[in-house]
């Protein structure tokens, strides 16, 4: 074993996980009942309620069918259960989801209602289980990786020390060809030329513009404030950070100081230039951007935190960081790695970079992440607009 | 090595920041410089809790504040070396 190595499941399309779930996937709101009720019969699997999935239209259905098909062809996922009010989108969510090859049934309810729906997923998911249980985990290599990272609850020490951290072990993966995301579009505020200027030419700089003025005019159609309280966060003004361009120097440290983003991909689309660092255009709240980051295909997150996010992601492990001193102590439960030793200057950037690395590494072969053991599944579709 | 108190990212900077719990107002506080790996000493006038800024030279009202050797908004109150930075007196200029 090499020190970039690990083992992961190799899936039928060739792309490496690091967790084996079998996902029960309601196409809407109206069947988080017989999913819950389905994962409840078939110990191991996971239900993945959600809110929408009725009368949304246009770019925001797209995004909608985007995000559930990349949830259940996410390399961590081994099988996945569709469950939905209606056969036609029911079907839909399925055949995108076989197109990765692995195993996939849907059930519709109508015609059926829940009981019998329920029983009829539940044989097939105790089928998926079994089959998903015996799957083995074989030696993979770090370039095989999709790794995402998106802060929250930030402070000033996240710009200080765990963003940086983040942006050091960005800095030496990605000559390996590790594939790697960031987004978080108005959390670019103040930074976007800085931004702008770490493309790797001048079309994907002026992509990422159109994408970062797209979203200016949202909020200035929107907006009914200066947005203090809501990006800076209350959190993020407690733990020192006063403006938006402030939050945005210190986020954008994450993607390294040599690091050229290669494309900017639309929310939860799946990277297709190969191995690099791309940029998605996502909202900064955490869980809506973990959750597209996820449905594009990115299989561990990496999370630095100041004020102490304890956010999870239901299929992609989200390990958390924090160069905060008080966050790493009050809340020593949901920190993976505590960085706090940058700011007294025991540590050197270089060091807490390979010290992420190395629970990179760890998480992949199976250690469990703060967020999973405490539980942490939020899974938050983003929705453009009203719907129909 | 002394205790680090603050921490400025670039030798621009009009701000640094508290990395310990407990800066006392009037007592003198220790800084690094991270890009150019200086130590610098000043008065703290106020306290400066975990996280917050230290203005590193007096500011103007209307003047732009630097971090990160870049613009990070507009002190919205003339604000002395050594004071506390934040919403009181340093404001967004976007939105």
């Amino acid at each position: 074993m090499g020190r970039f190595d690990f083992y992961g499941y190799r899936r039928e399309n060739g792309r490496v996980g690091i967790r084996n779930h079998v996902v029960i996937l309601p196409l809407d709101d109206l069947s988080n009942a017989a999913c819950e009720a389905v994962a409840n019969n078939i110990k191991g699997t996971l239900a993945l309620p959600h809110a929408y999935g009725r009368l949304q239209f246009g770019e925001d259905l797209e995004l909608f069918f985007r995000t559930l098909i990349g949830t259940g062809s996410n390399p961590n996922v081994a099988a996945c259960v569709v469950i939905g009010i209606e056969p036609g989108w029911t079907t839909r969510v399925v055949e995108g989801v076989a197109n990765t090859g692995k195993p996939v049934a849907g059930f519709s309810i109508e015609e059926n209602g829940d009981i019998t729906t329920i029983a009829n997923a539940s044989r097939k998911a105790r089928e998926f289980m079994q089959w998903a249980s015996e799957r083995p985990r074989e030696r993979c290599s770090i370039p095989e990786l999709f790794i995402s990272t998106k802060c929250g609850e930030s402070d000033t020490t996240s710009g200080l020390a765990s963003c940086p951290t983040v942006g050091n072990l960005i800095d030496k993966l990605d000559p390996l060809g590790v594939t790697t995301c960031f987004g978080e579009t108005s959390e670019l505020t103040g930074a976007e030329q800085v931004c702008a200027s770490r493309a790797a030419t001048p079309e994907v700089a002026a992509r990422f513009m159109e994408v970062f003025n797209a979203y200016q005019d949202v909020i200035n159609r929107h907006k009914t404030s200066d947005l203090s309280e809501s990006q800076p966060t209350k959190g993020n003004i407690s733990g020192g950070l006063t403006t938006i361009e402030e939050k945005a120097f210190g986020n954008l440290q994450k993607i390294g100081r040599t690091t050229k983003f290669i494309d900017v991909l639309k929310p939860a689309e799946a990277p297709a230039k190969g191995p690099g660092l791309y940029y998605m255009d996502t909202s900064s709240a955490a869980a809506e951007c973990v959750t597209l980051q996820a449905a594009a295909g990115f299989v561990v997150h990496l999370f630095p935190t100041g004020q102490g996010n304890v956010i999870g992601n239901p299929i992609e492990p989200v390990i958390k960081l924090t160069a905060n001193p008080k966050t790493a102590r009050t809340m020593v439960e949901h920190i993976d790695l505590d960085v706090s030793g940058i700011l007294r200057r025991e540590l050197t950037l270089d060091q807490a970079g390979d010290l992420l690395i190395d629970m990179v590494i760890r998480t992949c072969n199976g250690r469990l992440t703060c967020a999973e053991v405490m539980g942490h599944r939020e899974f938050v579709m983003t929705k453009l607009y009203q719907s129909a | 090595m002394p205790k680090t108190d603050f921490i400025v990212h670039d030798k621009a900077d009009t701000v640094g920041v508290a990395v310990v719990e407990d800066i006392q107002p009037n007592t003198t506080v220790t800084g690094w410089v991270m890009e150019t790996d200086e130590t610098i000493t000043l008065t703290a006038l106020d306290a400066i809790p975990l996280g917050h800024k230290i203005a590193l030279r007096d500011v103007r009202q209307g003047e732009t504040v630097l971090k990160y050797g870049h613009d990070i908004g507009r002190a919205i109150a003339d604000i002395g070396k050594g004071r506390h930075v934040h919403v009181h007196n340093l404001k967004t200029k976007r939105w």
